[in-house]
């Protein structure tokens, strides 16, 4: 089908973007990549009356390393994120992440403020963000805040997102050294994830434990952290316990909510995923 | 009453002015006003990789871009790379590996692949294959386009060692 009617707006600043944003609230949509946006208004899922276009807002489009953070803007593609060599370096879960999502044409137009704002609960990169501890950076008339990753993601394309606010970029700390896995279940490859686990390692201080952020994707309304599961993985040291992980990991994402569909084959999925994305980090599982 | 707004834009090489309804797609607007009827549509919402074009010299969704934003920005369709020398080699490559059928999927196909080949660097099959998945091939079972975006990638990439630009 084809997209319906609305008026089409193109600011050249934050500033204007945020005011027509006031003016019109619910009313407007943004349009970033288009890449989720553009098949919503062809399939006419979404009818806003008025379209906010901000690719002319270059200031939102690039990746800074500064004190600690890397701040990626909201308007960065995936495949200039993908291209980036200190991605790799710095960030190496964002770099084993983004192949999988979609295909090169969607990645060279689909940016990283895009997936976010819309929050689905199969996307790679809001999972990754809970994984990294990011915040999400967003602007108002009324100002700017920033919101930690784990309390931006409310439910099913739902987020902490006011209808007046506009996302400006996501910040990542960064921690030093770290080890990353990121594994996917889906149909094909590029497919949105039927499960999917990503982890983030900090090798343990002289004395202390490891510490691990795991998140989990693609089961619930919305991407999760499973903190039970970190806390034992940092406890348990031999791969024989690889069992009371996976236990902990199903309990985790029980506890948080309704699985989608049919919950024990997605459970083993589940259980599949973060087994494998487990098995990246080196030198030992666990 | 649509809105409309004012473009220019560069189309296969030449400058272009067009006044487009705000709501048109790139690639029905390219068919419809523009008489360029290379660049399939299928599914319009940007699964089947048919509407697959460069603009700025990136393949992109046709169907996933308003014709509005090409405003400033420079398009390539399968015309333009018919045109092209420098993608001259892709083209005698799907012909002469058989790489289409029916040909629906190919102006897509070629897109994906050019940008593919831009920077060659040696591919295995199943890599070169993960590179087109988000094109889609109703007729050939892909081994015979994997073919010829193999055998232009082997070309170009001896033809770099041979003018010393690899190691
Ligand atoms: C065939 C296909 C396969 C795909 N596969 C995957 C996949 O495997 N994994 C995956 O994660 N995604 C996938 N996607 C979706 C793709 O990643 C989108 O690019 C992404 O979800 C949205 O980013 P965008 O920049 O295109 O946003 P848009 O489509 O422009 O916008 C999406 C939504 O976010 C809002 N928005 C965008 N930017 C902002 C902002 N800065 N501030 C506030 N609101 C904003 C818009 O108003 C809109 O509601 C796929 C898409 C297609 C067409
Ligand atoms: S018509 Fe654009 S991807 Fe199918
Ligand atoms: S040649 Fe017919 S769809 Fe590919």
């Amino acid at each position: 089908m084809k997209a319906p009617r609305f008026q089409y707006l193109r600011p050249d600043s934050v500033e204007e973007a945020v005011a027509m944003l006031a003016a019109h609230g619910d009313a407007a949509q943004i349009l970033a990549g288009g890449q989720s946006l553009m098949p919503m208004l062809n399939m006419r899922v979404a009818s806003p009356d008025v379209v906010i276009d901000i690719n002319r807002l270059q200031a939102l489009a690039g990746i800074a390393f500064v004190d600690g953070w890397c701040t990626v803007g909201a308007l960065t593609r995936y495949a200039d994120i993908m291209a980036d060599g200190r991605i790799a370096q710095h960030l190496p879960l964002l770099a084993m992440a983004l192949p999988y999502v979609a295909h090169s044409a969607i990645r060279n137009r689909g940016t990283i403020g895009g997936s976010l704002a819309l929050a689905d609960p199969a996307a790679e990169m809001p999972a990754c963000a809970l994984a990294l501890g990011a915040e999400i950076e967003l602007a108002s008339q009324a100002g700017r805040r920033r919101v930690l990753a784990q309390d931006f993601f409310l439910g099913l394309y739902e987020t902490a997102r006011q209808a007046e606010e506009m996302l400006i970029a996501i910040h990542y700390p960064i921690v030093g050294p770290v080890q990353c896995g990121f594994y996917e279940i889906a149909r094909r490859h590029g497919d949105f994830a039927l499960a999917g686990a990503a982890v983030v390692r900090r090798p343990a201080p002289a004395g202390g434990l490891p510490e691990y952020r795991i998140a989990a994707f693609g089961l619930l309304d919305r991407p999760i952290l499973a903190t039970r599961t970190a806390e034992i993985c940092a406890n348990v040291q031999t791969a024989e316990r690889m069992n009371d992980v996976l236990s902990a990991f199903e309990a985790d994402i029980c506890a948080a909510g309704d699985i989608q569909g049919d919950a024990r084959t997605r459970l083993i999925w589940a259980r599949t995923a973060l087994q494998r994305a487990l098995e990246q980090l080196a030198p030992s599982p666990l | 009453m649509t809105e409309m707004t004012e473009i220019t834009f560069t189309l296969n090489g030449e400058t272009v002015r067009r006044s487009v309804p705000v709501r048109k797609n790139l690639v029905d607007f390219l068919r419809q006003d523009m008489g360029l009827t290379g660049s399939h549509v299928g599914c319009e919402h940007g699964v089947c990789g048919a509407c697959t074009l460069l603009v700025d010299r990136r393949a992109v969704r046709g169907c996933l871009m308003l014709a509005a934003q090409i405003d400033g920005l420079s398009v390539q369709t399968v015309e333009g790379l018919a045109q092209d020398e420098a993608v001259n080699d892709l083209l005698e490559a799907f012909v002469a590996r058989n790489a289409l059928q029916c040909g629906f999927c190919t102006p897509g196909m070629l897109a994906t692949a050019v940008e593919l080949l831009r920077n060659p660097r040696p591919m295995s099959r199943a890599e070169i294959r993960e590179q087109i998945s988000g094109n889609y091939c109703r007729c050939t079972g892909y081994e015979a386009i994997v073919d010829a975006i193999g055998t232009v990638l082997d070309t170009r990439l001896a033809n770099m060692q041979a003018d010393g630009e690899v190691a």
